[in-house]
């Protein structure tokens, strides 16, 4: 067992350190560095750049080393929570981050708990009521989900409630509670606005999930427990829940692992639709403005974020099914 | 060695068919599969004939018509009594001296007659064939002929969607063409050798599969120049879907070599002398194409949709290139999608396409398995 906890923290390492050399790479891509944007800013805005400075700014980053040991300044960096310098904001990318870390966590949290809470009923019943209507109905739904992209459902939020109530969707709070302190209106106010992101980032991976539960649930239906458990008398719905609910359950937990990385795909494209306070918007103004501290700084906190939930995930599995704690699984 | 003589070496004309044969045979039997694959044929047939079909030059901008509103085609003119004459109404334009701002009516005085083979300013179909003449339009050619509408600049939506299909439904094929070549060689190598090779390709796959994919696709796509010409951004989007979308194809296609390398006939082709790659490529390979082909056209969607939100956050192809996704970046703004809702059309022939293409892929991957 301590075993099993070891490899899965050291390929975490592993899959963390590749994670920044790529986020690094992608920072690298674009012509100039750091130190040539800011020489073009600031003779942009007419005023002269003092060469002493520039050079000052190339040692302070190490812009002139060679491509690995500016790699490993910034990783060394990353680790101690230093992300390096956002020059369109002209603060600390980990301030940036920070700020919008918790509103990321809420939204994402929220979609995720909102993709379970529908999708396991919607599977559980499309496999007890296979071949119904209701069964039809939940994968046309489903192929529906699949083909509408993420930015185009926000957008036909938007403008429905738009057309139909007056109402601009987007934003996570009204501008009066902007710094007011916490409080029951204003959790209220957050409730709000909350429910669009959440619905249209659920939405793409609904049907997936349903799709899992759905092809677990049919697997466990035909063992003989489920025969066992009917002929000792149990009511269907009892049964259903006490037994083959639990063991297809399983595989959902482990599903977080290619769950999450899609999530916060789509919740990227959707926030920065319905212009949300969160990392997506943060890292597409980075992007678009060639800032790439910023953008590095939010592809690695996503992907930390997307270990996180695969750890989390590791954790449940190992708390919910007994066979892979045994390590029979 | 004699029981193989008394086999008949050429194949007998009764019960012999190539997996792909088969395969299509299965195929007419899928109803939803058949009908999607005629909606696919349908929708690439416009994307290859779009300067045809167009009514309009997609670029070519009226500034009295910004904004117009889709006009309804009618078929019938009843004025006279009954007869087939197509037609469309007029807008009446009113500027609102203060704002500034257009609004149209229907104009029912003034009809514009529609006509097929109307003449255009020449142009060469396929880069190659000069001609003179559009599929439809309006037989006065300065008359406004919108059926879905005008942009801000008083372009034709319609002209715009079908010449945005072009780079849309090929941006998919490229993707999955490129896609396919890095997933038949690294997913075959990867099952054919096995051991090390096999385990730090799957952790590879594996990686690539935990990172959230559009802010990597955002992150590669910004480091594009934004001067590029068109064709070079193209080229790029193409290379980038590729980048993250070869893992699937890979998958299928090492399990499936995985399956297939302890058969008979791959035994022969080593001792034959033949090299890996040209046993994988020209013995595995062939044996399981036809299931290939399914999942690639399960792909494409992906692909498709990813151009679609790369152009559409402005990171993917850019504005002198029509593409579906460069077109729905017009409706950014909530108002300007309330009083223009036609400028989300191609996103409702973006759906159309990926749901074809999910069921055509469905369709072709029940057919392909040789146990259904």
């Amino acid at each position: 067992m301590i075993g099993y906890v070891v490899r899965r923290l050291l390929s975490m390492v592993l899959t963390f350190w590749a994670m920044t050399f790529v986020a690094f790479l992608i920072m690298e891509l674009p012509p100039g560095d750091f130190a040539t944007t800011r020489v073009s800013e600031v003779s942009a805005a007419g005023a002269k750049i003092d060469p002493a400075m520039v050079s000052r700014l190339r040692e302070m980053y190490h812009l002139d080393a060679p491509l690995l040991e500016r790699y490993l300044v910034w990783f060394g960096g990353v680790l101690r929570g230093d992300f390096g310098y956002s020059l369109a904001f002209n603060t600390p990318v980990n301030q940036l981050v920070a700020s919008q870390l918790p509103n990321t966590l809420l939204v994402e949290g929220l979609t995720l708990l909102f993709m379970y809470a529908v999708a396991i009923p919607i599977g559980i019943y499309s496999a007890v009521r296979k071949y119904s209507i209701g069964d039809y109905l939940a994968s046309v739904i489903g192929f529906v989900g699949v083909a509408v992209p993420s930015f185009l459902l926000a957008l036909l939020l938007m403008w429905v409630a738009y057309s139909n109530f007056g109402t601009v969707l987007g934003g996570l709070q009204s501008q009066e509670f902007a710094g007011a302190a916490l409080s029951l209106a204003k959790v209220g106010d957050i409730a709000a606005h909350l429910w669009a992101p959440v619905l249209v980032g659920g939405a793409a991976g609904m049907a997936s999930l349903i799709r899992v539960t759905r092809a677990n649930l049919l697997d466990e239906l035909d063992k003989p427990y489920v025969t066992t458990a009917r002929a000792k008398g149990l009511t269907e719905f009892r049964l259903l829940l006490k037994y083959p609910v639990r063991m297809a359950m399983s595989p959902l937990v482990s599903s977080i692992g290619w769950l999450l990385p899609s999530l916060i795909s789509s919740s990227t494209v959707v926030a920065i639709v319905l212009n949300m306070p969160t990392l997506g918007p943060l890292l597409l103004n980075g992007l678009l403005v060639q800032d790439m501290y910023l953008a590095g700084g939010v592809l690695v906190v996503m992907a930390v974020l997307t270990l996180m939930g695969t750890l989390i995930s590791d954790v449940l599995l190992f708390w919910l099914d007994p066979r892979v704690r045994m390590g029979v699984l | 060695m004699t029981d193989i003589k008394t086999i008949d070496t050429a194949p007998s004309t009764a019960g012999f068919e190539t997996p792909l044969r088969l395969m299509m045979r299965k195929l007419a039997r899928h109803r939803l599969a058949q009908i999607s694959g005629i909606v696919l044929l349908l929708l690439y047939s416009i994307a290859l004939f779009a300067d045809f079909l167009a009514p309009q030059d997609p670029n070519a901008y009226v500034g009295r018509f910004t904004y117009a509103p889709p006009q309804q085609l009618h078929l019938f003119d009843f004025s006279d009594g009954f007869k087939l004459a197509p037609f469309v109404y007029d807008y009446k334009v009113t500027v609102d001296p203060e704002a500034l701002k257009r609004s149209f009516e229907i104009n029912t005085e003034k009809k514009i007659p529609i006509q097929l083979f109307v003449p255009s300013e020449p142009y060469l179909l396929f880069g190659l064939i000069p001609l003179q003449h559009r599929f439809v339009g309006a037989a006065d050619r300065k008359a406004p002929f919108y059926l879905l509408g005008a942009d801000r600049l008083g372009r034709d939506m319609l002209s715009r969607l079908i010449h945005g299909a072009r780079i849309s439904l090929s941006i998919g094929l490229s993707g999955v063409l490129l896609s396919l070549v890095i997933g038949v060689v690294v997913g075959g190598l990867s099952g054919y050798l096995g051991g090390r090779t096999d385990m730090v390709i799957q952790r590879i796959i594996e990686f690539i599969w935990s990172l959230p994919q559009i802010p990597l696709w955002l992150g590669l796509a910004a480091a594009m120049p934004r001067d590029w010409t068109s064709l070079q951004a193209y080229l790029v989007i193409t290379i980038i879907l590729a980048l993250l979308g070869w893992t699937e194809l890979a998958r299928v296609v090492r399990g499936k070599v995985l399956a297939l390398k302890s058969e008979d006939f791959v035994a022969a082709a080593r001792l034959d002398g033949a090299g890996e790659m040209r046993i994988i490529l020209r013995h595995i390979v062939p044996s399981f194409m036809s299931h290939i082909i399914a999942v690639a056209t399960l792909a494409i969607p992906s692909m498709i949709l990813a151009e679609t939100t790369l152009s559409y956050l402005g990171l993917g192809l850019q504005a002198p290139i029509v593409s579906w996704g460069v077109l729905l970046r017009e409706s950014q703004n909530i108002r300007t999608i309330a009083s223009a809702p036609w400028l989300l059309a191609p996103g409702f022939a973006v759906i159309l396409t990926v749901l074809a293409l999910n069921f055509f892929g469905d369709g072709l991957r029940d057919a392909a398995d040789p146990y259904s």
